[in-house]
């Protein structure tokens, strides 16, 4: 008896869905596949600002899989550390490429990062029900704040390790406490053999874990509201005959298939920057890094890696050490309590107020212009110019709940537009 | 009930952090290598500056001549913190001098801007530094200048004067670094 074609790929179709439904019976295969990807229905005007949440899971991703493999040939030892890294650039095989995928990926994820969030703030996607999801969000945000901070001393050059010391020593400002904390941070009286060992620690285990837990309790929490979308509406009020939201569209296939889309672009310029420009003329890999920590001579000019550099000039723009620690402590705060600062009902910019969309703009440009700042020697007008983008900085925050309290929005429609 | 439950349960929680927090202290080893240092100054010459390493950090021990004392009282003028009010010093260097016997300079030779290293400069008056230079310590990181007794001069990057490690006289001419109590 001379089974078919047609015999066989039933017979298999039969035994996988059998197996599909051993598995159901025991593990929610099926249904977490339905909830978060063929039946979660998200709006179907999603414009290129809502490709940067998957971008950011895609370099997550990314940064996990070339992490692991460099941990295979970087030694977590003051003496061998520096070393360790060039022989990872010149011995292993295409241990260039996968040191520069990591190192590049870092400057990704912050850029993608911070594009994510300005589109909450374009979108009002931090407003109700969407608290949570905001919140989640800030500490994915300072989880990777921290997992790149610990990840810049590993490669042991200069600038890692005077990097390391300036930031270990803002803890010093504390009062009573501050120097002692900073020895228990470092684990000894400089930063040391020993604070390599424990940033190490920190920086492939304890904070990934973290960052890998958050962000899936930060999509739980998005799948259990509904994305938002740029109109700022919730499909889910209107819904079909089939009980789904009438403006939505499957998450797999159709966002999937944007979400690839975005994903090819985003390679195309992220894998230019890492054969053609690395080290992004100083501004990924600082130049000062290219030689080994030497605890008595400091780089002629320390500043931290771009991601941090707004901060840094928020911390660096009042004299006083110990408020320009709690100023920058607060510039980073204050974004945890934006949902309650805005009181305007209206969440897309679309139809917000020109006053909303001016103090939007103005923070943008605060943001970028204290970035450049953060970047440049405090010489000449920089601290000046650093101070006045710090209060606009904190004005952007201050000043909202009076700004967005009676604000002449335009009227919202009920249905996405597209 | 529950509230028995809770502060046992807390109470343990508690005691089960303890040894994984103590372990990010300074281990033993960590310690024994940041203990004092002994410092032979008997063949220090006068004018002279020896660095030594203390936990990272460089030491600079200076033997001030008699012309470089005489500086101290006549560069006041362009100091920040002459009385070294907002300084870190030990109570026995908080003097004009800022050490316990004045012809012997203890310095931590870290910049109180951003820790680097500052340059003995002790020459008088050289071209780059300018005509009222009165010798001392230039930082090349970002040019904060410091007088012969580690005294931050007004309107550079450094808050403060260079810190004063602890130190003790063991004998007349051994310096103890690190530490000015008990008789190690």
């Amino acid at each position: 008896m001379a089974s078919t074609e047609a015999d066989v790929f039933d017979r298999l179709s039969r035994g996988l869905s059998a197996l599909g439904t051993w598995i159901d019976d025991r593990f929610p295969m099926t249904k977490l596949i339905k909830e978060h990807a063929t039946e979660y229905y998200a709006s179907k005007n999603f414009n290129f600002w809502y490709g940067f949440g998957v971008l950011a899971t895609f370099v997550l991703v990314l940064q996990l899989v070339t992490g692991i493999f460099l941990t295979m040939n970087y030694k977590p030892a003051s003496e061998d550390a520096f070393a360790s890294v060039e022989y990872i650039m010149r011995d292993v095989d295409w241990g260039w490429l996968i040191r520069y995928l990591h190192s590049t990926g870092a400057s990704a994820f912050f850029i993608v990062v911070y594009l994510h969030m300005f589109r909450g703030l374009l979108y009002g996607s931090y407003k109700k029900p969407r608290e949570l999801v905001w919140i989640i969000g800030m500490f994915i945000y300072l989880s990777l704040m921290a997992e790149a901070f610990f990840g810049y001393l590993l490669p042991w050059g200069n600038m890692s390790y005077w990097g390391a010391q300036v930031i270990v020593s803002l803890f010093g400002a504390v009062p009573v406490i501050g120097n002692g904390l900073a020895e228990w941070i470092r684990g000894d009286f400089y930063i040391s053999d020993i604070t390599l060992n424990r940033f190490f620690a920190f920086h492939v285990i304890a904070v990934p874990l973290m960052l890998v837990l958050l962000v899936v309790v930060h999509i739980m929490a998005l799948h259990e509201v509904g994305s938002n979308n740029p109109d700022g509406i919730e499909i889910k009020e209107h819904k079909g005959p089939d009980g789904h939201p009438i403006d939505g569209v499957a998450f797999h296939p159709y966002h999937t298939s944007m979400d690839l889309v975005i994903v090819i672009v985003f390679l195309i310029l992220f894998s230019a920057a890492v054969f053609f420009a690395p080290d992004m003329g100083g501004y990924f890999l600082e130049h000062a890094n290219f030689e080994p920590a030497d605890q008595l001579r400091t780089p002629e000019h320390i500043a931290p890696v771009w991601y941090f550099t707004p901060f840094y000039a928020i911390l660096r723009a009042v004299p006083n050490k110990l408020v320009g620690v709690a100023l920058m402590g607060s510039a980073v705060l204050l974004l945890f309590f934006l949902p309650w600062l805005d009181r305007c009902r209206v969440k897309s910019i679309r139809y917000r107020s020109w006053i909303y969309k001016l103090a939007l703009m103005g923070f943008a440009i605060t943001f970028v212009a204290l970035g450049y700042l953060g970047l440049q020697p405090a010489t000449g007008a920089v601290p000046r110019l650093s101070l006045v983008f710090t209060i606009l900085y904190f004005a952007f925050f201050a000043l909202m709940p009076f700004y967005t309290r009676n604000e002449k929005t335009k009227p919202v429609p009920t249905r996405v537009t597209w | 009930m529950t509230v028995a439950t809770v502060v046992t349960g807390g109470a343990g929680a508690i005691a089960t952090a303890v040894p994984f927090v103590a372990s990010f202290k300074p281990s033993a080893r960590a310690q024994a290598l940041g203990a004092p240092v002994t410092v032979d100054i008997s063949k220090l010459e006068p004018g002279a500056l020896l660095r030594v390493e203390w936990r990272g950090r460089a030491i600079y021990v200076v033997h001030r001549t008699e012309e470089m004392l005489g500086t101290l009282d006549k560069d006041v003028g362009l100091l920040e913190d002459p009385e070294s009010e907002d300084s870190t010093q030990p109570e026995y260097a908080k003097n004009e001098h800022r050490s316990v016997r004045p012809a012997f300079l203890v310095l931590e030779g870290v910049c109180t801007h951003l820790g680097c290293a500052p340059m003995p400069r002790f020459e008088v008056a050289p071209v780059d530094l300018g005509a009222e230079w009165p010798g001392g310590f230039y930082c090349p990181c970002h040019g904060s200048k410091f007088d012969l007794a580690g005294r931050v001069f007004a309107g550079v990057p450094a808050p403060t004067n260079l810190p004063v490690p602890p130190y003790r006289y063991i004998n007349d001419n051994t310096i103890l670094i690190g530490s000015d109590t008990g008789n190690s």
